[in-house]
Protein backbone atom coordinates (compact mmCIF):
# COMPACT_ATOMS: atom_id res chain seq x y z
CA UNK A 1 0.00 0.00 0.00
CA UNK A 2 1.58 2.84 -1.16
CA UNK A 3 -0.01 6.69 -1.02
CA UNK A 4 0.67 9.39 -3.35
CA UNK A 5 -1.04 12.59 -2.12
CA UNK A 6 1.49 14.70 -4.04
CA UNK A 7 -0.58 12.92 -7.21
CA UNK A 8 -3.69 14.58 -6.30
CA UNK A 9 -2.78 18.08 -4.93
CA UNK A 10 -0.67 18.47 -8.03
CA UNK A 11 -4.14 19.64 -9.38
CA UNK A 12 -4.89 21.95 -6.81
CA UNK A 13 -6.37 24.34 -9.10
CA UNK A 14 -9.27 22.41 -9.78
CA UNK A 15 -9.57 21.65 -5.88
CA UNK A 16 -9.68 25.23 -5.40
CA UNK A 17 -12.27 25.99 -7.96
CA UNK A 18 -14.68 23.02 -6.08
CA UNK A 19 -13.79 24.86 -2.91
CA UNK A 20 -15.43 27.83 -4.32
CA UNK A 21 -18.05 26.46 -5.92
CA UNK A 22 -19.18 24.27 -2.63
CA UNK A 23 -18.53 27.99 -0.53
CA UNK A 24 -21.02 29.82 -3.05
CA UNK A 25 -23.53 27.08 -3.39
CA UNK A 26 -23.91 27.29 0.39
CA UNK A 27 -24.09 30.96 0.43
CA UNK A 28 -26.45 30.85 -1.71
CA UNK A 29 -28.29 28.55 0.05
CA UNK A 30 -28.03 30.09 3.45
CA UNK A 31 -29.39 33.46 2.07
CA UNK A 32 -32.40 32.20 -0.11
CA UNK A 33 -32.91 29.26 2.29
CA UNK A 34 -33.10 31.12 5.32
CA UNK A 35 -35.34 33.66 3.79
CA UNK A 36 -37.31 31.28 2.69
CA UNK A 37 -37.31 29.38 6.18
CA UNK A 38 -38.28 32.82 8.07
CA UNK A 39 -41.51 33.17 5.17
CA UNK A 40 -42.85 29.70 5.63
CA UNK A 41 -42.38 30.38 9.41
CA UNK A 42 -44.37 32.99 9.02
CA UNK A 43 -46.54 31.40 7.37
CA UNK A 44 -47.30 28.42 9.24
CA UNK A 45 -47.28 30.27 12.29
CA UNK A 46 -49.91 33.03 12.13
CA UNK A 47 -51.20 32.40 7.91
CA UNK A 48 -54.54 31.32 6.98
CA UNK A 49 -55.20 27.73 7.11
CA UNK A 50 -54.52 26.49 3.73
CA UNK A 51 -51.12 28.13 3.47
CA UNK A 52 -50.49 26.88 6.35
CA UNK A 53 -51.68 23.27 5.22
CA UNK A 54 -49.20 23.89 2.11
CA UNK A 55 -46.53 24.62 4.26
CA UNK A 56 -46.87 22.30 6.29
CA UNK A 57 -46.70 19.39 3.15
CA UNK A 58 -43.93 21.54 1.82
CA UNK A 59 -41.93 21.07 5.08
CA UNK A 60 -43.12 17.43 5.57
CA UNK A 61 -42.44 16.51 1.85
CA UNK A 62 -38.81 17.35 2.31
CA UNK A 63 -38.19 16.46 5.81
CA UNK A 64 -39.14 12.64 4.62
CA UNK A 65 -37.29 12.00 1.53
CA UNK A 66 -33.18 12.11 0.29
CA UNK A 67 -31.98 15.49 -0.46
CA UNK A 68 -30.86 13.30 -3.93
CA UNK A 69 -33.43 12.07 -4.96
CA UNK A 70 -34.88 15.98 -4.32
CA UNK A 71 -31.76 16.80 -6.30
CA UNK A 72 -31.92 14.16 -9.18
CA UNK A 73 -36.06 15.07 -9.20
CA UNK A 74 -35.43 18.89 -10.54
CA UNK A 75 -32.40 18.02 -12.59
CA UNK A 76 -34.09 14.53 -14.16
CA UNK A 77 -37.43 14.95 -14.17
CA UNK A 78 -38.38 18.69 -14.36
CA UNK A 79 -37.08 18.41 -18.09
CA UNK A 80 -39.69 15.53 -19.01
CA UNK A 81 -42.75 18.59 -17.54
CA UNK A 82 -41.13 21.07 -19.67
CA UNK A 83 -38.49 22.91 -17.44
CA UNK A 84 -34.81 22.63 -18.17
CA UNK A 85 -32.05 23.58 -15.79
CA UNK A 86 -27.97 24.04 -15.44
CA UNK A 87 -26.86 21.68 -12.91
CA UNK A 88 -25.56 24.77 -10.73
CA UNK A 89 -29.43 26.16 -11.37
CA UNK A 90 -31.00 22.61 -10.16
CA UNK A 91 -28.70 22.70 -7.35
CA UNK A 92 -29.27 26.00 -5.86
CA UNK A 93 -32.89 24.82 -5.80
CA UNK A 94 -32.73 21.91 -4.28
CA UNK A 95 -30.30 22.86 -1.81
CA UNK A 96 -33.04 26.58 -1.19
CA UNK A 97 -35.69 23.89 -1.05
CA UNK A 98 -33.60 21.84 1.23
CA UNK A 99 -32.44 24.28 4.02
CA UNK A 100 -35.50 26.43 3.73
CA UNK A 101 -37.66 23.06 5.04
CA UNK A 102 -35.41 22.53 7.60
CA UNK A 103 -35.55 26.54 8.63
CA UNK A 104 -38.58 26.60 8.89
CA UNK A 105 -39.32 23.82 11.48
CA UNK A 106 -36.09 25.47 13.25
CA UNK A 107 -37.50 29.02 13.16
CA UNK A 108 -41.24 27.82 14.14
CA UNK A 109 -39.76 26.47 17.31
CA UNK A 110 -38.00 29.74 17.84
CA UNK A 111 -40.94 31.98 17.38
CA UNK A 112 -43.50 29.62 19.48
CA UNK A 113 -41.22 30.00 22.45
CA UNK A 114 -41.85 33.97 22.70
CA UNK A 115 -44.07 34.92 25.50
CA UNK A 116 -47.55 36.11 24.53
CA UNK A 117 -46.83 39.26 26.82
CA UNK A 118 -44.17 40.87 24.10
CA UNK A 119 -46.45 40.46 21.35
CA UNK A 120 -48.86 42.35 23.32
CA UNK A 121 -46.82 44.92 24.41
CA UNK A 122 -45.99 45.35 21.47
CA UNK A 123 -49.47 46.18 19.81
CA UNK A 124 -50.30 48.13 22.60
CA UNK A 125 -47.80 50.05 21.31
CA UNK A 126 -49.47 50.46 18.26
CA UNK A 127 -46.90 48.81 16.07
CA UNK A 128 -48.66 47.06 12.96
CA UNK A 129 -48.66 43.09 12.64
CA UNK A 130 -45.02 43.09 10.24
CA UNK A 131 -43.25 45.91 12.71
CA UNK A 132 -44.48 43.52 15.60
CA UNK A 133 -43.09 40.44 13.33
CA UNK A 134 -39.97 41.73 12.03
CA UNK A 135 -38.60 43.82 15.72
CA UNK A 136 -40.36 41.46 18.92
CA UNK A 137 -40.69 38.26 17.71
CA UNK A 138 -37.94 37.48 14.84
CA UNK A 139 -34.85 38.54 16.55
CA UNK A 140 -35.48 36.33 19.65
CA UNK A 141 -36.43 33.72 18.00
CA UNK A 142 -33.39 33.77 15.51
CA UNK A 143 -30.69 34.10 18.43
CA UNK A 144 -32.90 31.14 20.60
CA UNK A 145 -32.43 28.80 17.80
CA UNK A 146 -29.48 29.71 15.98
CA UNK A 147 -27.21 26.69 17.54
CA UNK A 148 -29.48 24.69 15.73
CA UNK A 149 -29.67 26.95 12.72
CA UNK A 150 -26.12 26.81 12.27
CA UNK A 151 -25.90 22.57 12.52
CA UNK A 152 -28.16 22.46 9.79
CA UNK A 153 -26.40 25.27 7.52
CA UNK A 154 -23.29 22.84 7.60
CA UNK A 155 -25.41 19.56 7.10
CA UNK A 156 -26.53 21.50 3.68
CA UNK A 157 -22.98 22.31 2.80
CA UNK A 158 -21.80 18.92 3.82
CA UNK A 159 -24.82 17.59 1.76
CA UNK A 160 -23.90 19.54 -1.21
CA UNK A 161 -21.58 17.04 -2.03
CA UNK A 162 -23.87 14.92 -4.02
CA UNK A 163 -24.34 17.99 -6.59
CA UNK A 164 -21.32 16.41 -8.45
CA UNK A 165 -23.68 13.86 -9.09
CA UNK A 166 -25.30 15.78 -11.76
CA UNK A 167 -22.11 17.28 -12.85
CA UNK A 168 -22.04 20.39 -10.68
CA UNK A 169 -17.87 21.09 -10.66
CA UNK A 170 -18.03 21.58 -6.59
CA UNK A 171 -15.28 20.01 -4.08
CA UNK A 172 -16.59 16.31 -4.41
CA UNK A 173 -16.95 16.20 -8.02
CA UNK A 174 -13.31 18.00 -8.53
CA UNK A 175 -11.44 14.88 -6.23
CA UNK A 176 -13.80 12.68 -8.54
CA UNK A 177 -12.32 14.63 -11.66
CA UNK A 178 -8.76 14.05 -10.27
CA UNK A 179 -8.85 10.05 -9.49
CA UNK A 180 -10.52 9.70 -12.44
CA UNK A 181 -7.45 10.96 -14.12
CA UNK A 182 -4.68 9.35 -12.18
CA UNK A 183 -6.59 6.50 -10.60
CA UNK A 184 -5.59 7.48 -6.74
CA UNK A 185 -8.97 7.27 -5.66
CA UNK A 186 -8.57 7.49 -1.64
CA UNK A 187 -6.30 9.55 -1.62
CA UNK A 188 -8.20 12.33 -4.03
CA UNK A 189 -11.38 11.49 -1.20
CA UNK A 190 -9.06 11.47 1.91
CA UNK A 191 -8.34 15.06 0.56
CA UNK A 192 -11.32 16.30 -0.27
CA UNK A 193 -12.85 14.71 2.74
CA UNK A 194 -10.16 17.00 4.83
CA UNK A 195 -11.32 20.19 2.90
CA UNK A 196 -14.83 19.99 4.04
CA UNK A 197 -13.72 18.82 7.48
CA UNK A 198 -11.92 22.40 7.68
CA UNK A 199 -14.53 24.21 6.00
CA UNK A 200 -17.12 22.29 8.38
CA UNK A 201 -15.15 23.97 11.47
CA UNK A 202 -14.41 27.31 9.58
CA UNK A 203 -18.12 27.70 8.45
CA UNK A 204 -19.16 26.93 12.14
CA UNK A 205 -16.90 29.62 13.66
CA UNK A 206 -17.84 32.30 10.98
CA UNK A 207 -21.81 31.69 11.49
CA UNK A 208 -21.47 31.91 14.90
CA UNK A 209 -19.82 35.26 14.48
CA UNK A 210 -22.27 36.60 12.01
CA UNK A 211 -25.54 35.31 13.54
CA UNK A 212 -25.03 38.14 16.96
CA UNK A 213 -23.72 40.87 14.19
CA UNK A 214 -25.94 40.99 11.74
CA UNK A 215 -29.28 38.46 12.35
CA UNK A 216 -30.57 39.31 16.05
CA UNK A 217 -28.13 41.60 17.50
CA UNK A 218 -26.49 41.04 20.90
CA UNK B 1 -39.55 -0.04 -27.92
CA UNK B 2 -41.48 -2.06 -24.74
CA UNK B 3 -43.70 0.15 -22.81
CA UNK B 4 -43.65 0.60 -19.24
CA UNK B 5 -46.94 0.76 -17.42
CA UNK B 6 -47.19 2.78 -13.76
CA UNK B 7 -47.56 -0.21 -12.31
CA UNK B 8 -44.27 -1.79 -14.36
CA UNK B 9 -42.32 0.84 -12.42
CA UNK B 10 -43.83 1.13 -9.03
CA UNK B 11 -43.34 -3.19 -9.00
CA UNK B 12 -39.72 -2.60 -9.97
CA UNK B 13 -39.20 0.47 -7.12
CA UNK B 14 -41.09 -1.97 -5.08
CA UNK B 15 -38.72 -4.58 -5.53
CA UNK B 16 -35.20 -2.31 -4.78
CA UNK B 17 -37.40 -0.69 -1.99
CA UNK B 18 -36.44 -3.80 0.47
CA UNK B 19 -33.12 -2.99 -0.02
CA UNK B 20 -33.37 0.36 1.18
CA UNK B 21 -35.15 -1.28 3.84
CA UNK B 22 -32.40 -4.14 4.63
CA UNK B 23 -29.47 -1.44 4.42
CA UNK B 24 -31.30 0.66 6.97
CA UNK B 25 -32.05 -1.66 9.25
CA UNK B 26 -27.99 -2.97 9.12
CA UNK B 27 -26.97 0.37 9.67
CA UNK B 28 -29.48 1.22 12.70
CA UNK B 29 -28.31 -1.92 14.24
CA UNK B 30 -24.58 -1.91 13.41
CA UNK B 31 -24.57 1.87 14.13
CA UNK B 32 -26.45 0.96 17.73
CA UNK B 33 -24.00 -0.77 18.88
CA UNK B 34 -20.77 0.48 17.93
CA UNK B 35 -22.69 3.81 19.29
CA UNK B 36 -23.20 1.92 22.62
CA UNK B 37 -19.90 0.72 22.81
CA UNK B 38 -18.31 3.84 22.13
CA UNK B 39 -20.67 5.51 24.67
CA UNK B 40 -19.08 3.09 27.55
CA UNK B 41 -15.65 4.11 26.45
CA UNK B 42 -16.61 7.83 26.91
CA UNK B 43 -18.19 7.11 30.08
CA UNK B 44 -15.67 5.38 31.17
CA UNK B 45 -12.46 5.21 29.50
CA UNK B 46 -11.23 8.56 31.07
CA UNK B 47 -9.91 11.70 29.14
CA UNK B 48 -8.12 10.18 26.32
CA UNK B 49 -10.68 8.01 25.66
CA UNK B 50 -13.10 10.46 26.01
CA UNK B 51 -11.63 12.91 23.77
CA UNK B 52 -10.52 10.62 21.21
CA UNK B 53 -14.37 9.82 20.88
CA UNK B 54 -15.74 13.61 20.43
CA UNK B 55 -12.89 13.27 17.58
CA UNK B 56 -14.63 9.94 16.13
CA UNK B 57 -18.04 11.92 16.06
CA UNK B 58 -16.22 15.33 14.98
CA UNK B 59 -15.01 13.41 12.05
CA UNK B 60 -17.80 11.91 11.10
CA UNK B 61 -20.46 14.79 11.54
CA UNK B 62 -18.24 17.13 9.85
CA UNK B 63 -17.38 15.44 6.59
CA UNK B 64 -20.27 14.35 4.13
CA UNK B 65 -21.68 10.83 4.02
CA UNK B 66 -21.10 10.76 0.73
CA UNK B 67 -16.93 11.23 1.00
CA UNK B 68 -16.95 8.22 3.76
CA UNK B 69 -18.49 5.96 1.59
CA UNK B 70 -16.10 7.03 -1.14
CA UNK B 71 -13.67 6.17 1.59
CA UNK B 72 -15.07 3.09 2.38
CA UNK B 73 -15.45 1.59 -0.92
CA UNK B 74 -11.97 2.81 -1.89
CA UNK B 75 -10.36 2.44 1.19
CA UNK B 76 -10.83 -1.36 2.18
CA UNK B 77 -9.68 -2.00 -1.40
CA UNK B 78 -6.42 -1.11 -0.28
CA UNK B 79 -5.73 -3.67 1.66
CA UNK B 80 -6.24 -6.01 -0.89
CA UNK B 81 -10.06 -7.13 0.00
CA UNK B 82 -12.59 -7.19 -2.77
CA UNK B 83 -14.97 -4.97 -1.54
CA UNK B 84 -18.63 -5.01 -2.90
CA UNK B 85 -20.93 -2.22 -2.41
CA UNK B 86 -22.92 -3.97 -0.42
CA UNK B 87 -20.14 -4.30 2.14
CA UNK B 88 -18.92 -0.66 1.89
CA UNK B 89 -22.19 0.68 2.33
CA UNK B 90 -22.74 -1.52 5.21
CA UNK B 91 -19.33 -0.55 6.81
CA UNK B 92 -19.53 3.61 6.30
CA UNK B 93 -22.89 3.52 6.98
CA UNK B 94 -22.50 1.69 10.25
CA UNK B 95 -19.88 4.05 11.23
CA UNK B 96 -21.83 6.90 10.16
CA UNK B 97 -24.64 5.84 12.84
CA UNK B 98 -23.16 4.97 15.69
CA UNK B 99 -21.43 8.22 15.36
CA UNK B 100 -24.44 10.48 15.31
CA UNK B 101 -25.97 7.54 18.20
CA UNK B 102 -23.25 7.57 20.74
CA UNK B 103 -23.61 11.83 20.63
CA UNK B 104 -27.60 11.83 21.01
CA UNK B 105 -27.11 8.99 23.88
CA UNK B 106 -24.35 11.01 25.64
CA UNK B 107 -26.42 14.32 25.65
CA UNK B 108 -29.17 11.69 27.32
CA UNK B 109 -26.82 10.44 29.94
CA UNK B 110 -25.65 14.15 30.51
CA UNK B 111 -29.20 14.92 31.33
CA UNK B 112 -29.50 12.69 33.97
CA UNK B 113 -28.80 14.74 37.44
CA UNK B 114 -25.91 15.15 38.83
CA UNK B 115 -27.36 13.69 42.17
CA UNK B 116 -28.49 10.92 40.80
CA UNK B 117 -25.05 10.04 40.49
CA UNK B 118 -23.78 10.60 43.52
CA UNK B 119 -26.91 9.68 45.65
CA UNK B 120 -26.31 6.10 44.17
CA UNK B 121 -22.61 6.18 44.31
CA UNK B 122 -23.07 7.25 48.02
CA UNK B 123 -25.13 3.91 47.98
CA UNK B 124 -21.83 2.21 47.45
CA UNK B 125 -23.06 1.08 44.08
CA UNK B 126 -20.14 0.53 41.49
CA UNK B 127 -20.08 1.84 37.87
CA UNK B 128 -22.33 -0.56 35.87
CA UNK B 129 -25.02 -1.04 38.84
CA UNK B 130 -25.34 2.78 39.06
CA UNK B 131 -25.92 2.41 35.27
CA UNK B 132 -27.98 -0.14 35.51
CA UNK B 133 -30.29 0.45 38.04
CA UNK B 134 -30.44 4.50 37.98
CA UNK B 135 -29.25 6.55 35.19
CA UNK B 136 -29.61 4.03 31.95
CA UNK B 137 -33.49 3.56 32.94
CA UNK B 138 -33.84 7.10 32.81
CA UNK B 139 -31.65 8.09 29.95
CA UNK B 140 -33.35 5.38 27.40
CA UNK B 141 -36.60 7.04 28.21
CA UNK B 142 -35.50 10.27 27.28
CA UNK B 143 -33.44 8.73 24.16
CA UNK B 144 -36.18 6.88 22.80
CA UNK B 145 -37.18 9.85 20.77
CA UNK B 146 -34.51 11.19 19.27
CA UNK B 147 -33.35 8.05 18.51
CA UNK B 148 -36.23 7.10 16.22
CA UNK B 149 -35.95 10.52 15.02
CA UNK B 150 -32.65 9.41 13.87
CA UNK B 151 -33.96 6.74 11.94
CA UNK B 152 -34.98 8.76 9.18
CA UNK B 153 -31.76 10.47 8.57
CA UNK B 154 -30.60 6.61 8.66
CA UNK B 155 -32.79 6.06 5.92
CA UNK B 156 -32.37 8.37 4.04
CA UNK B 157 -28.44 7.82 4.05
CA UNK B 158 -29.24 4.98 2.51
CA UNK B 159 -29.83 6.33 -0.55
CA UNK B 160 -26.10 7.64 -0.97
CA UNK B 161 -25.37 3.94 -1.39
CA UNK B 162 -26.61 4.35 -4.91
CA UNK B 163 -23.95 6.47 -6.08
CA UNK B 164 -20.86 3.55 -5.14
CA UNK B 165 -23.43 1.54 -6.96
CA UNK B 166 -25.37 -0.12 -4.42
CA UNK B 167 -29.05 -1.19 -6.12
CA UNK B 168 -31.37 0.55 -4.08
CA UNK B 169 -34.34 2.38 -4.27
CA UNK B 170 -32.60 5.94 -5.56
CA UNK B 171 -30.03 3.42 -7.53
CA UNK B 172 -33.01 1.44 -8.98
CA UNK B 173 -34.86 4.91 -9.64
CA UNK B 174 -32.28 5.99 -12.26
CA UNK B 175 -31.73 2.60 -13.99
CA UNK B 176 -35.38 2.24 -14.58
CA UNK B 177 -35.63 6.34 -15.64
CA UNK B 178 -32.38 5.24 -18.54
CA UNK B 179 -35.03 2.49 -19.73
CA UNK B 180 -38.34 4.15 -19.42
CA UNK B 181 -37.22 7.85 -20.88
CA UNK B 182 -40.08 8.52 -18.07
CA UNK B 183 -37.54 10.60 -15.43
CA UNK B 184 -40.17 12.56 -14.07
CA UNK B 185 -42.75 9.74 -13.22
CA UNK B 186 -39.98 7.85 -12.03
CA UNK B 187 -38.34 10.25 -9.46
CA UNK B 188 -42.13 11.26 -8.00
CA UNK B 189 -42.14 7.92 -7.45
CA UNK B 190 -39.26 7.47 -6.20
CA UNK B 191 -39.88 10.31 -3.81
CA UNK B 192 -43.01 9.37 -2.88
CA UNK B 193 -42.04 5.58 -1.99
CA UNK B 194 -39.21 7.18 0.66
CA UNK B 195 -41.99 9.36 2.25
CA UNK B 196 -44.28 6.83 2.76
CA UNK B 197 -41.27 4.88 4.57
CA UNK B 198 -40.10 7.89 6.43
CA UNK B 199 -43.36 9.60 7.16
CA UNK B 200 -45.04 6.84 10.10
CA UNK B 201 -41.01 6.87 11.59
CA UNK B 202 -41.19 10.76 12.04
CA UNK B 203 -44.85 10.88 13.15
CA UNK B 204 -44.27 8.55 16.08
CA UNK B 205 -40.49 10.35 16.72
CA UNK B 206 -42.80 13.34 17.11
CA UNK B 207 -45.72 11.52 18.98
CA UNK B 208 -43.06 10.20 21.01
CA UNK B 209 -41.57 13.20 21.81
CA UNK B 210 -44.59 14.81 22.90
CA UNK B 211 -45.35 12.10 25.25
CA UNK B 212 -41.70 12.60 27.23
CA UNK B 213 -42.37 15.93 27.19
CA UNK B 214 -45.68 15.58 28.87
CA UNK B 215 -44.61 13.27 31.16
CA UNK B 216 -41.76 15.76 32.43
CA UNK B 217 -44.09 18.72 32.73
Amino acid sequence: MEFDFGAVLVDWRLLAKGVAWTVGLTAIATLIGMAVGVACAWARASGPAWLRWIVGSYVELIRNTPFIVQLFFIFFGLPAAGVKLTPETASVIAMVMNLGAYATEIIRAGIEATPKGQIEAAVSLALNKVQVFTRVVLPPALKKVWPAMVSQIIIVMLGSAVCGQISTEELSYAANLIQSRNFRAFEAFIIATLIYLALAVGLRRLLNWAGPKFFFGR
Amino acid sequence: MVDFSLWDILRNLLMALRWTVVLSLIAFVGGGLVGGLLLFLRLRGGSVMNRAVGFYVQLFQGTPLLMQLFLAYFGIALFGIDVSAWTAASVALTLYTSAFLTEIWRGCVASIPKGQWEASGSLALSFSEQMRHVVLPQAVKIAIAPTVGFLVQVIKGTALASVIGFVELTKAGSMISNATFQPFVVFSCVALLYFVLCFPVSLYAKNLERKSHGRRA
